[in-house]
């Protein structure tokens, strides 16, 4: 399925059903989910067919993945259910490495005999296609892990909550934002659990069991005798977490400007709804904003996405180098602005840290889907450009010997390929609050929540819009804008950071489908920040009249 | 063996169907066989080869419907499978708006499957590649491609009596072509249902040449420009366009086609009146199955004439609920085009801004079809007739609808994502910013 498939099923838009794919496997009951799947004494044995069967065909090196992919999507829209889906991906994907040369090759019988098989055909790709490999892969040590385990820290799997619970949960958050004045609600509960098991000639046999989940929906109001009609989408963010996110834990709820709810680590659909219902009206008569100049204050659940598209994408070090030019693009943080070790990408106050073990986050697992234990490293440190994000075949690229363990692939089906770690802006180390940045804000304007976004191919210009906006004179919230995008580049817009709220603020956003790859692949991957001030940003007007 | 015959996917169905016991059963058997190859910095990066197959099976009782799926179709698991999405019915909620299988429909034969392309080897495929990296590696350039080829098939069969079935192959090329001094890039797509129409070095050399032609781009100043839009670039946005003939959101209020005061844009006139857009599945150069996912027969349908909405897609349930025939969504897009060939458009254009194609078209405003991107691979200044010089990389702020109101000229038609669409010369295109990008 390609990326923007997913993320018109995610953006809710009218009518949006979610069929079962071949990616997503074969659909099931959701009692079949509970099944436990193999033992793992016997995926042992199975990946070691694949490992001892590469070895003996020539392959200096391999790895096996045998993964069980559990989602279940449940859609509703007012009163009623769309679609409830579960589904089971299960299969084995064998990579080598023979003549110097990376080889792949999947299947969905997983026995030896299909094991052996698909061995066979991974060394022959590689074989073949060492024919016209320029330059050897080179791999960077791994340490050996023996046999290892883990799993995300959940206190509720989604799969033994009834699918009745969550159906009625969703209906009832859609009930509040009619009761509010919503026209219309779409709703959606996005659950997934990956069941890998991976194993490599390194010596290394790791069971993971990763959950992540995402509760969504978009409400819209109209005002039919202008013809108008405005959006208000969710506050939530998906999260490395069980179904214990939707409980709603007071403490985790954090009071936002003009009677806001902000949520860390649990949320309350019901009450986010209500408000989103008030906000969708508002925004019907709320003021078009005057283009110019603006001091933005960017709340988390926005600046996440903004993260995401000017440091996480131009950081990857496979588009520094090129592999990714025919499709996301290249980038402007080229190696000799990294060697030079001044390239300031940001003000000094901005640091911004790549991290595969922040607890909740989408991008937490034990071990990459290459057997490397994952860490925390620093991209940017005090506004300089420091480090890429890169794997184990990738590292001596930039004259370094461990992989950052940020592999990863969607499926047992696809090759496992560098992909983005959830990458974070650290909070600001004096006692600041979102109040206390409102009050030195003379002209500006208050963003919370993800809106449209767009950045060119080497990710300098980009435009982001919100969810809501407030306008911000003299140290007060004055009213709700519309019509406001900013568009700005990217190093002039992280040198323009010129405050960031403390850690009391800090949370993480998220991205469900990130896509990347030919055949593109989606990933997973959050952005935690604390609320942040950005001078004199360029805000177009949006509006049109047609 | 994912490609099964007409008479094959009907014995699995027929027999799948023989294990219903629900109100009403469809099943759906697809099988493809894909290949790709992939290829940056001038040599292959991967390469692979996918087979599927799966049959869904959509039981109802009443308003409960269930679905489950499988990917072997031996006689116990179609029976286990069908009983799955019997299970599942009967468990779950009751769906309002749940519309039972159609009956028996026929259709005409489509134009989608192509022997030749069935049988693309992985030769095939790393000699599209050679043909990309050699004539760039002799010009200084480095190419980054991506080639993939499909083949497959789908059947539908319902207990009502519906019998549906598909054959069709796709073969779908880009590449970016980038100069090693980092200061030009070019890029070029085809697409195909018949691979012998595919020639990847005459493709391969446009890109280079746009590469070498977009070097050392001129900065100008953001504004409002006319520009002639290649197909790679107006797609983008007419497809977003497309999506809007949906009558439901226009009913509801929500969608650029609803009316102010209530009611919809149907029978208005949206753009220029030299605007035509229709769908038609068997149009030689684009052809698409014949019927869609609910089995409904796919004809030729009028969507805009003469700058006038002529029809929006009506879902079976809508059309129900309102009275109307249900309208199938488009398959494909074909919009009328001109004589003017791309040189014709720019020789008779005085000031203007040729454009490749935009990138990262993103939604601003559902209410006006404001869309947001930029220009990408080949955007240059044209003066007096002539191309003068590249110049960089724009953000637009722009909507279709606009866009085809300003509609100065309509050039030749090309095929693109499986479109029909024409080089376009528009006046007053809205650039918002400039990009650095290269």
């Amino acid at each position: 399925m390609k990326r923007r498939n997913f993320i018109q099923y995610a953006g809710l838009g009218a009518g949006a059903l979610m069929v079962p794919s071949l990616l997503m496997g074969n659909s099931i009951s959701a009692e079949a989910l509970l099944n436990p799947g193999l033992d793992v004494a016997v995926k042992k044995r199975l990946a070691d067919v694949a490992l001892n069967t590469a070895r003996s065909l020539g392959a200096t090196y391999a790895d096996a993945r045998i993964g069980r992919y559990l989602n279940q999507y449940v859609f509703t829209r007012e009163d009623k259910v769309q679609n409830v889906v579960n589904t089971e991906s299960f299969g084995v994907g064998v990579r080598v490495i023979a003549n110097g040369t990376w080889g792949f090759a999947s299947t969905n019988n997983v026995t030896e005999d299909g094991i052996k098989k698909a061995t066979n055909q991974a060394v022959a790709i590689a074989k073949a296609n060492s024919k016209i490999q320029k330059d050897p892969v080179k791999l960077a040590p791994v340490k050996a892990h023996g046999e290892v385990s883990w799993k995300t820290p959940i206190k509720k799997d989604f799969k033994d909550v009834p699918v009745s619970e969550k159906v009625d949960l969703l209906l009832s958050a859609n009930a509040a934002a009619m009761e509010n004045g919503a026209n219309f609600v779409n709703s959606a509960l996005f659950m997934v659990n990956e069941q890998k098991y991976f194993a490599s000639t390194d010596g290394s046999y790791i069971d993971q069991d990763v959950h992540r989940i995402w509760p969504t929906f978009n409400v819209t109001a109209i005002d039919r005798s202008a013809g108008k009609f405005k959006s208000r989408g969710a506050m939530s963010a998906p999260m490395g977490l069980g179904y214990e996110y939707l409980d709603g834990d007071p403490a985790e709820k954090l009071d936002g400007i003009e009677g806001m709810k902000l949520y860390r680590n649990s949320y309350d659909i019901v009450e986010d709804a209500i408000l989103a219902a008030q906000q969708a009206k508002a925004k019907l008569t709320a003021k078009s904003v005057e283009a110019g100049k603006y001091d933005l204050v960017l709340e988390p659940n926005h600046l996440g996405l903004t993260i995401h598209e000017s440091v996480g994408h131009p950081l990857e070090l496979d588009r520094v180098l090129g592999y990714e030019a025919n499709y996301a693009g290249t980038s402007f943080a080229t190696l000799d602005k990294w060697k030079s070790k001044n390239f300031k990408y940001g003000s000094e106050i901005v640091n911004l840290v790549a991290d595969k073990t922040y607890p909740g986050s989408l991008g937490a697992v034990g071990y990459d889907d290459e057997g490397v234990k994952t860490k925390k490293w620093d991209l940017v440190r005090n506004g300089i450009l420091t480090n890429y994000q890169a794997i184990r075949d990738q590292v001596h690229m930039i004259d370094q010997n461990e992989s950052h363990g940020c592999c990863y692939s969607q499926s047992w089906n696809d090759v496992q390929f560098q992909r983005m770690p959830n990458v974070s802006l650290e909070a600001g180390k004096e006692k600041y609050s979102i109040n206390d940045m409102i009050k030195d804000v003379e002209k500006g304007i208050y963003i919370a929540g993800r809106g449209s976004y767009s950045i060119d191919q080497q990710r300098y210009n980009f435009q982001f819009g919100g969810t809501v906006f407030y306008e911000i004179k003299n140290g007060k919230i004055v009213g709700m804008l519309d019509d406001v995008a900013y568009q700005s580049n990217t190093q002039e817009f992280w040198n323009s950071c010129i405050k960031i709220c403390d850690k009391d603020d800090y949370r993480i956003f998220g991205s469900f489908f990130d896509g990347k790859g030919q055949p593109s692949q989606i990933s997973a991957v959050s952005h935690g920040s604390s609320t942040s001030r950005f001078k004199d940003i360029n805000v177009i007007n949006t509006g049109r009249t047609i | 063996m994912a490609i099964y015959t007409k008479d094959e996917a009907r014995a699995i169905m027929e027999k799948a169907l023989s294990f219903s016991t629900a109100d009403a059963c469809e099943i759906n058997l697809n099988g493809s066989e894909s290949g790709n190859i992939r290829y940056a910095r001038n040599t292959v990066s991967t390469s692979g080869h996918r087979s599927n197959q799966n049959l869904v099976v959509q039981s109802n009782f009443g308003l409960r419907s269930g679905t489950a799926s499988i990917d072997e179709f031996d006689d116990e698991s179609l029976k286990k499978v069908v009983k799955r999405a019997e299970e599942l019915a009967q468990l779950s909620p009751e769906n309002p708006e749940f519309m039972p299988p159609l009956g028996p429909q026929s259709y005409d034969q489509s134009k989608t499957f192509i022997e030749d392309s069935a049988n693309i080897s992985p030769d095939y495929r790393a000699e599209v590649a050679n043909s990309s990296i050699g004539p760039a590696a002799e010009k200084d350039v480095t190419a980054a491609g991506f080639f993939n080829d499909s083949s497959g098939f789908s059947a539908m069969m319902n207990s009502n009596g519906l019998f549906a079935y598909n054959k069709s192959t796709n073969a779908d090329f880009t590449v970016t072509m980038r100069t090693n001094d980092g200061t030009g890039s070019g890029w070029v797509t085809r697409d195909f249902n018949d691979v012998n129409k595919f020639d990847p070095v005459e493709a391969s050399n446009v890109a280079i040449n746009k590469a070498l032609m977009s070097r050392e781009a001129k900065a100008i100043e953001p504004g409002k420009y006319t520009v002639i839009l290649e197909p790679a670039a107006s797609i983008g946005l007419l497809n977003n366009m497309f999506r809007s003939f949906n009558a439901r959101t226009a009913d509801e209020g929500r969608s650029f086609m609803s009316k102010e005061g209530g009611g919809t844009k149907l029978g208005e006139k949206i753009v220029d009146e030299r605007i035509n857009v229709w769908s038609d599945p068997l149009h030689p150069d684009v052809p698409t199955a014949t019927w869609n996912g609910e089995g409904q027969p796919l004809k030729k349908m009028k969507w805009i004439e003469n700058g006038v909405v002529k029809n929006l897609a009506y879902g079976r349930y809508w059309a129900k609920k309102n009275g109307v025939e249900p309208v199938p969504f488009a398959p494909n897009g074909i919009m009328e085009g001109g004589d003017a060939s791309l040189e014709d458009l720019i020789k008779s254009t005085k000031k203007g801004i040729l454009v490749t194609r935009l990138w990262y078209i993103r939604g601003v405003d559902p209410q006006t079809l404001l869309y947001t991107g930029l220009t990408r691979d080949g955007t240059f200044y044209i003066e007096n007739g002539q191309l003068k010089h590249p110049v960089k990389n724009f953000r637009f702020n722009e909507s279709p609808i606009i866009m085809l109101n300003n509609l100065e000229t309509l050039g030749q038609q090309v095929r693109i994502d499986g479109n029909l669409i024409p080089y376009m010369k528009v006046r007053d295109f809205t650039f918002t910013s400039l990009s650095d990008a290269v």
